[in-house]
C-alpha cells in the first residue's frame, strides 16, 4: 500500500473510539493481537489514519513506529479513506488471461482516477486486488460485496451507472 | 424425514453468479406449493464445476441443474418437486442423452476421471452443520487417534502413506510431524496455512468453505502426535465465506467437545485459533506466516533454525496446508496402503487442481497423481474455448513455470513437473492458447512479485525490479540479444541469493518461458514482433485494401482520428497516428484490418 499519508482531515466520533477501547479490551489476553485489533479498528473507521494508530499504540503499549511498519506491510491496511463505493478489479493470473487489464484501465478511464485512489466527491475508489478465488467467472470486478463476472470491458459503463443515483 | 433434498452451491464462485438469491427464491417457492416440510434445500460448498454456476442438484433424482437464473425456479419447483418431473430442459447437457434419458453426474467427463479424496464432502454436506460432517465419518479419525494409537503409530502411517505437502514444496508429512514432535518444549504449536495467495488457486478455499470441519479434525490430531495443544488457522482476508463458515466450525466443534478439554474423555486439550491474513503474498511462506501471526510486519526469517525447532512465539511449531491436512483422517481411517495404492511411485494419492484460463470447464478437480496434463486439458476440462490451440499450462503460480505443448502427455507428480522447470505448487493450472503471449504472461508474474517483495534481502527486492525492467523493454522492442543473456544470468543469480522461497522461486517464470518460448522472446528482440499480438508497442493495424469496401466504419470508430480514406474507397490507418486499441478491428464487418 501507499505509505503517503491522507490529506482528508480525520473526523472520528467518540463512538467509534468507545467500540475501538472495546476491541482492544477484548484483545488484552491474547499473543499476537495487533493484527486483528487493526483489522476491527479498520472496520470502524474505514481506514486506519495516524490518529487511530496513536489510540491503539497508546492503550496497547506498543511503539507507533511499529504499528505503522505493520499497516503500511500489509495491502489491506488503508491510511487513505476509501470510497463510498469500492472497486477491486481482480488482476490475478486467470482474469489477466481473459482481459481483466483492459477493463482496469477502462476504469481508470471513465472514473479519472489512478488505482489506490479516491474521486474527489468520495464516491468511488479503485483497486486492484489479487486472486479473489471466482476464477471460474474471470475476468471479475467487485463494488464492495457484489461481485460481477464475465465482464467485457463494454460492461463498464452499465455497471458503474448503477451506482450513480 | 424429506423426500427430497435440493442442494444449492454456496461456494464463492456460484455465489458471485447469484447462488443466494436463488436460495432466496426456492424457499419463497417451496412455501408458496407448501413443500416445505417435504422438500430440504442445503446450501454446500464447491462441486467443483465453477464455469456453470449457480449449480444446483436435486435428490434423489441427482438432477443436475447448471447455470441455474432466479427465473427458473418457479418452474423447477412446480414440475420436478411438486409433480415429479425433471426439468430436462435446464440440466447440464452432459447428463441427458440424445434420447432424453438423464444420466449420472459422475459418468460426465468432467467427473468420471476425478477421483476425491480432499473434496470428498464439498458440495455433498452442508458445511455450517457439524452434524452432516459427522454423519460421514466426521472425527472418528481423531476419536480413534486419540483413544487407541500412540503418535509413533500415527506418524507412522503418514509416513507410509507417502503423503507429502500439497502447498508447493511437497516434503514428506510423516518426516514433518517426526520432527516437531522431537523437538522437546513445554509448549507448541499447530498451524493450518490457509493462506492461499498464489493467483488463479482457490483449491484450500473451496475445501475450507465446503468442509471446515476435516481441517479442525486433521489438526486436532496432528496437536496429539506432536504435543501441542494449541492451533492456529491463517486465512487470507480475502475470503470472507470461508472465514465465516471457519467461525462457525470451530464454535460447533466446541460445543461438542472435539476441541477443548479433555477431547474424547482421553485427556488430551487442543483448542483452535483464527487468524486473518491482510494481503501480503509473503505471508505464504512459512517463516513469514508465523511471524504475521504474532503481530509483526510479515516478512521471513532465515532458516534454520527451521520451525519444528523454533517456529511461532519461538517454539516447535507444524505448519501444514489445508490440502494436506484434508487427506489426513481419511489415511488415518482407511490405512497408508490404501493411500499408497494410488499416484506415481514418488507421489501418492490425488492432488487438487483449479482449472482457469482459456479453457471450457473452469473450476475445481481432484485427480489421481499420474494424470497426463492432456486427460486434465482435454477430457476434464472440456478444451480450450473457441477452437484455438492449446500453447502452455501454468502451474505453481508465481513460483512456476509453463509446461509446453510438447509435455502435454507427462504424468503430473511432483518430481516430473520440476524436471520440466515448473512445479506442482498449491494447485493453480492456468491453461493459455495462441492468443497469449509468454514474455507478456512472464511480465505479468514479474509484476506481481515487485509488488509483493516484501523487502528485506536485497537480491529479491531490486534484483526482481531489474528483472521486470528488461521484460518491459522486451515488449516494447527496445532489447537487444545481450539483453537476453543478461536476464538469464540475472535470473540465476536472483535464485541463488534471496532469503526467502518469493525470491529464490521469482525467476521461474521467466526461465522457463526461456527455456519453451525462446522463439518468441527473440521475436520481440530481433523481429520487433509480438507473434501473439498482445504486446501494443510492437502491434501494428492494417487495412487489407482487397476486402476494404470502404463503408467508413473503421474510420468513424477510431477515437485518434487515425483512420483516413473516402467512401467506397479502401482506407488506410496512419502508423504514426494510431494508438492500437484494437476498435477498428472489432468494429470492421468484412474481416479487413489485420493486426501484425
Amino acid at each position: 500500500m501507499s505509505s503517503k499519508t491522507s490529506s482528508v482531515p480525520f473526523a472520528g466520533t467518540k463512538e467509534q473510539e468507545a467500540e475501538l477501547l472495546q476491541v482492544i479490551e477484548a484483545y488484552k489476553d491474547d499473543k499476537g493481537a495487533l493484527m486483528p485489533v487493526l483489522q476491527q479498528a479498520q472496520e470502524i473507521y474505514g481506514y486506519l489514519p495516524i490518529e487511530v494508530q496513536t489510540i491503539i499504540s497508546n492503550e496497547m503499549g506498543i511503539p507507533l513506529e511499529k504499528i505503522y511498519g505493520v499497516v503500511t506491510f500489509y495491502s489491506q491496511f488503508s491510511l487513505n479513506p476509501k470510497g463510498k463505493y469500492q472497486i477491486s478489479v481482480c488482476l490475478g493470473t486467470a482474469c489477466y488471461v481473459k482481459g481483466s487489464g483492459d477493463i482496469y484501465n477502462k476504469l481508470i478511464e471513465l472514473l479519472g482516477i489512478q488505482g489506490g485512489e479516491c474521486t474527489p466527491d468520495g464516491k468511488f475508489s479503485l483497486d486492484a486486488c489479487r486472486c479473489i478465488g471466482a476464477c471460474g467467472l474471470a475476468p471479475v470486478l467487485t463494488i464492495n460485496d457484489d461481485v460481477y463476472g464475465r465482464l467485457t470491458v463494454d460492461d463498464i459503463e452499465t455497471i458503474l451507472a448503477k451506482y450513480s443515483e | 424425514m424429506y423426500r427430497s433434498h435440493v442442494l444449492v452451491c454456496g461456494g464463492t464462485g456460484c455465489t458471485s453468479s447469484g447462488s443466494a438469491q436463488i436460495i432466496e427464491t426456492l424457499q419463497t417457492e417451496l412455501e408458496k406449493q407448501g413443500l416445505t416440510k417435504e422438500v430440504c434445500v442445503v446450501q454446500t460448498g464447491c462441486h467443483g464445476l465453477c464455469a456453470l454456476g449457480p449449480i444446483m442438484i436435486v435428490y434423489p433424482e441427482a438432477a443436475f441443474y447448471s447455470m441455474v437464473k432466479v427465473s427458473d425456479i418457479p418452474e423447477i419447483v412446480e414440475e420436478h418437486l411438486l409433480k415429479g418431473r425433471v426439468v430436462k430442459r435446464l440440466l447440464y447437457n452432459e447428463t441427458v442423452t440424445d434420447a432424453g434419458d438423464v444420466t449420472s453426474l459422475a459418468d460426465t467427463e468432467f467427473y468420471k476421471h476425478q477421483h476425491r479424496i480432499a473434496l470428498r464432502n464439498c458440495g455433498i454436506i452442508n458445511p455450517e452443520n457439524i452434524e452432516e460432517y459427522i454423519g460421514t465419518g466426521g472425527y472418528e479419525a481423531l476419536g480413534k487417534v486419540v483413544t487407541s494409537m500412540t503418535p509413533e503409530e500415527v506418524i507412522k502411517v503418514l509416513t507410509d502413506s507417502g503423503l507429502r505437502g500439497r502447498g508447493g514444496g511437497g516434503f514428506p508429512t510423516g518426516i514433518k510431524w517426526k520432527l516437531a514432535r522431537s523437538n522437546a518444549s513445554e509448549q507448541k504449536y499447530v498451524c493450518c496455512n490457509a493462506d492461499e495467495g498464489d493467483p488463479g488457486a482457490f483449491m484450500d478455499r473451496s475445501v475450507l468453505e465446503g468442509d471446515p470441519h476435516v481441517v479442525l479434525e486433521a489438526m486436532a490430531i496432528a496437536g496429539y502426535t506432536i504435543g501441542a495443544n494449541q492451533g492456529y488457522i491463517y486465512v487470507r482476508a480475502e475470503y470472507p465465506i470461508a472465514v465465516a463458515r471457519l467461525k462457525i466450525a470451530i464454535a460447533q466443534a466446541r460445543e461438542y467437545g472435539l476441541l477443548g478439554k479433555n477431547i474424547f474423555n482421553s485427556g488430551f486439550d487442543f483448542d483452535i485459533g483464527l487468524r486473518l491474513g491482510a494481503g501480503a503474498f509473503v505471508c505464504g511462506e512459512e517463516t513469514a506466516l508465523m511471524t504475521s501471526i504474532e503481530g509483526k510486519r510479515g516478512e521471513p526469517r532465515p532458516r534454520p533454525p527451521f520451525p519444528a525447532q523454533k517456529g511461532l512465539f519461538g517454539e516447535p511449531t507444524l505448519l501444514n496446508n489445508v490440502e494436506t491436512y484434508a487427506n489426513i483422517p481419511p489415511i488415518l481411517l482407511h490405512g497408508a496402503e490404501w493411500f499408497a495404492s494410488m499416484g506415481t511411485e514418488k507421489s501418492k494419492g490425488t492432488k487438487v487442481f483449479a482449472l482457469g484460463g482459456k479453457i471450457n470447464n473452469t473450476g475445481l478437480v481432484e485427480i489421481p497423481m499420474g494424470t497426463t496434463l492432456r486427460q486434465v486439458v482435454e477430457d476434464i476440462g472440456g478444451g480450450i474455448p473457441n477452437g484455438k490451440k492449446f500453447k502452455a499450462a501454468q502451474t505453481g503460480g508465481p513460483s512456476g513455470g509453463c509446461i509446453p505443448a510438447e509435455h502435454f502427455d507427462i504424468p503430473i507428480d511432483y518430481d516430473n513437473l520440476i524436471e520440466i522447470g515448473s512445479m506442482m505448487g498449491s494447485g493453480g493450472l492456468i491453461v493459455m492458447d495462441e492468443d497469449n503471449c509468454m514474455v507478456d504472461i512472464a511480465k505479468f508474474f514479474l509484476q506481481f512479485t515487485v509488488d509483493e517483495s516484501c523487502g528485506k534481502c536485497t537480491p529479491c527486492r531490486i534484483g526482481t525490479k531489474r528483472l521486470y525492467e528488461m521484460l518491459d523493454k522486451i515488449t516494447k522492442g527496445q532489447a537487444t540479444l545481450e539483453d537476453l543473456d543478461k536476464l538469464e544470468e540475472l535470473c540465476y543469480y536472483i535464485k541463488d541469493n534471496s532469503l526467502c522461497g518469493l525470491g529464490q522461486t521469482a525467476p521461474n517464470p521467466v526461465l522457463s518461458t526461456l527455456r519453451y518460448f525462446k522463439d518468441e522472446y527473440i521475436a520481440h528482440v530481433v523481429d520487433k514482433k509480438c507473434p501473439a499480438g498482445v504486446c501494443k508497442s510492437l502491434l501494428r493495424f492494417e487495412i487489407i485494401p482487397e476486402k476494404c469496401k470502404g463503408c467508413t466504419m473503421c474510420a468513424r470508430t477510431c477515437p485518434a482520428g487515425a483512420i483516413s480514406g473516402t467512401v467506397k474507397h479502401p482506407h488506410v490507418i496512419d502508423p504514426d497516428k494510431c494508438i492500437k486499441c484494437g476498435a477498428c478491428m472489432e468494429k470492421c464487418k468484412f474481416g479487413a484490418i489485420i493486426k501484425r
